[in-house]
């Protein structure tokens, strides 16, 4: 199954009870791709379950990345959340095994 | 023209490996500077309650450790000198220390400077409509009479002023992480305090270093393709008199500094890339270059500031009542299914005992728990071993403690291949809620001092 892990790298870390996950393309024409399909509806879909308030996504062009935030997503977070992730330090993986059939007209133009 | 600064951080979290610096030192004794930082969101909260048991633990002890551990450096003549933010809720308690470590070292010589300032608990026990949660919009009120620590993220003012007047060693409370960066940069290349450019680029370089190996492939999405992983380098800023830097890593160290790892931190634990607010100025991080420059060398330039806000962020916290995660491994056909009915067994047991709690949560590791089970490759009833994870919350602390004495007995009630129980009862944690709030910077007065 092709995930997003195959065209992008990520990073997730949280403030309170929020994280963030910046999403790299890896390549230009990786992050073109991922900058017209990976929306914020679409991140808040897939988080929707761990209880994410609405996504919001800031566009870093000059690092070829997306960066969303996900408020209320840690349940109260640090030492609030009974969670064993209240830090979000696995939502950076959990997006990039997002299957690129799950997005719309998913052809990512790797070559 | 002034030559670069070379700054490195041997310490991304209280609990970061304790010879980071010692081993820093001896791969690259031409650094500048050392940075350690020691804390995150809730970790003032953890030096509160120690601090009520031991009134001399109102610090990062490990900090006088890490000053042991660098005696003969200096002994020798080392020149590198150090930032930290060690000092917690006693900085002045701190830099005592440190002072009488290095006079067992006989390094008198060697000067000690205090930033203290920041704990603004009086003021926001004091209450007012400004301290809402920055978060939730909540009122302060409710949670003003369960408030452990309050403390402003000061920028690097104090730092510059104490480092300008000689100090080899800065202790600091809560200071904004970057600021540890910054200060040693203003110092040296006398920048103003409206240089928001060069700031900028200092802050961006500050950001980098803060999370130690997380700058050299530590954490990173390819890992596993890194040379030396046992072994990462901590990482080195190379500030430039116009604010850029080169990011690198001392010569024969494991890891990677590559445009993506660089990347991926520039982006760690950021909100708006265009309004990175710190203390000392306003960043955006759209106006970056990040490119190679040569081996395990990446250059970072063109941030640009702005002012910094009127207000200082702060970090409260207040008790929250008690928590207690006990973890048991189940093997064998259906693992999670029986993992899942012991671990609501336990809870129901309790509950009929009398125990409440506000929350309860019952995890089976393996079946990506850790993401609620939004990601699965395999079907549930195909694992054949979990990690049965049961956590309860409460007000007080008695049904916690209850809960703890009933994690063991599954061994006998639970089903056949339940393990792994041999590290004895789980502890009874306390909780501290985050309360982030604003304060306006006229109402904290910043104070350095050389001991």
């Amino acid at each position: 199954m092709n995930t997003l892990r195959t065209i992008a790298f990520a990073r997730s870390g949280d403030k309170g009870s929020s994280a963030n996950i910046a999403v790299f393309g890896r390549t230009p024409a990786d992050y073109a791709w991922l900058k017209q399909h990976l929306t914020a509806a679409q991140v808040e879909a897939w988080f929707k379950p761990l209880g994410t308030g609405a996504v919001v996504r800031y566009d870093v062009p000059n690092l070829e990345a997306l960066n969303f935030v996900l408020p209320g997503v840690l349940a109260g977070g640090g030492s609030c959340s009974l969670r064993i992730d209240a830090q979000g330090k696995t939502l950076g993986q959990a997006l990039l095994a997002m299957p690129l059939g799950l997005l719309p007209e998913s052809s990512p133009s790797t070559d | 023209m002034t030559r670069p600064l070379k700054i490195a951080n041997a310490s991304g979290f209280w609990g970061d490996q304790p010879d980071a610096a010692a081993r820093l030192v001896a791969q690259q004794p031409d650094l500048d500077f050392l940075t350690l930082d020691y804390l995150a969101e809730v970790s003032l909260s953890i030096m509160a309650i120690t601090r009520a048991k031991d009134p001399a633990a109102g610090y990062a002890r490990d900090f006088l450790e890490v000053v042991q551990s660098l005696a003969k450096f200096w002994q020798g003549g080392g020149k590198t000198r150090i930032v930290t933010n060690a000092g917690g809720l006693d900085p002045h308690a701190c830099g005592a220390a440190v002072r009488a470590e290095l006079a067992k070292a006989g390094l008198t010589h060697l000067k000690v400077a205090v930033v203290s300032g920041d704990d603004v608990l009086p003021l926001v026990r004091a209450g007012g409509p400004d301290f809402r949660n920055l978060e939730t919009g909540a009122e302060l009120s409710a949670v003003a009479d369960r408030l452990v620590t309050a403390n402003a993220y000061l920028g690097a003012d104090g730092i510059t002023a104490a480092l300008q007047a000689g100090a080899h060693i800065v202790v600091t409370g809560r200071v904004a992480d970057p600021s540890l960066t910054v200060g040693p940069c203003r110092a040296h290349f006398g920048w103003a305090a409206t240089d928001h450019d060069r700031l900028a680029g200092a802050t961006v370089a500050g950001h980098l270093l803060e999370c130690g190996a997380q700058a050299c492939g530590g954490f990173s999405t390819d890992w596993l393709d890194l040379p030396g992983s046992h072994d990462i380098g901590f990482p080195v800023a190379e500030v430039a008199a116009d604010g850029s830097c080169v990011l690198t890593k001392p010569a024969g160290t494991g890891g990677a500094v590559t445009v993506p790892t660089v990347k991926e931190q520039l982006l760690y634990e950021i909100g708006d890339p265009g309004n990175y607010l710190s203390p000392d100025v306003t960043v955006s991080f759209l106006t970056l270059r990040v490119e190679p420059a040569g081996p395990d060398r990446v250059r970072i330039s063109g941030a640009t500031g702005r002012p910094p806000p009127s207000t200082y962020k702060v970090s409260a916290t207040y008790r929250h009542g008690y928590k207690a995660h006990g973890m048991l491994t189940v093997f064998g056909d259906q693992a999670v299914a029986k993992a899942r009915r012991a671990g609501e067994g336990v809870l129901r047991r309790l509950q009929e005992a009398g125990c409440n709690y506000r929350e309860t949560l019952v995890e089976c590791l393996g079946t990506g728990a850790s993401v609620g089970g939004i990601v699965r490759r395999v079907p549930e009833t195909e694992l054949i071993e979990t990690v049965l994870r049961i956590s309860v919350a409460a007000d007080t602390p008695e049904p916690v403690k209850r809960f703890t004495r009933e994690i063991a007995p599954l061994v006998t009630c639970g089903p056949q291949g339940v393990t792994g129980y041999a590290s004895g009862r789980p502890k009874v944690l306390p909780v501290f809620g985050y309360w982030p709030c604003l304060i306006p910077r006229t109402a904290v007065k910043l104070v350095w001092q050389m001991l």
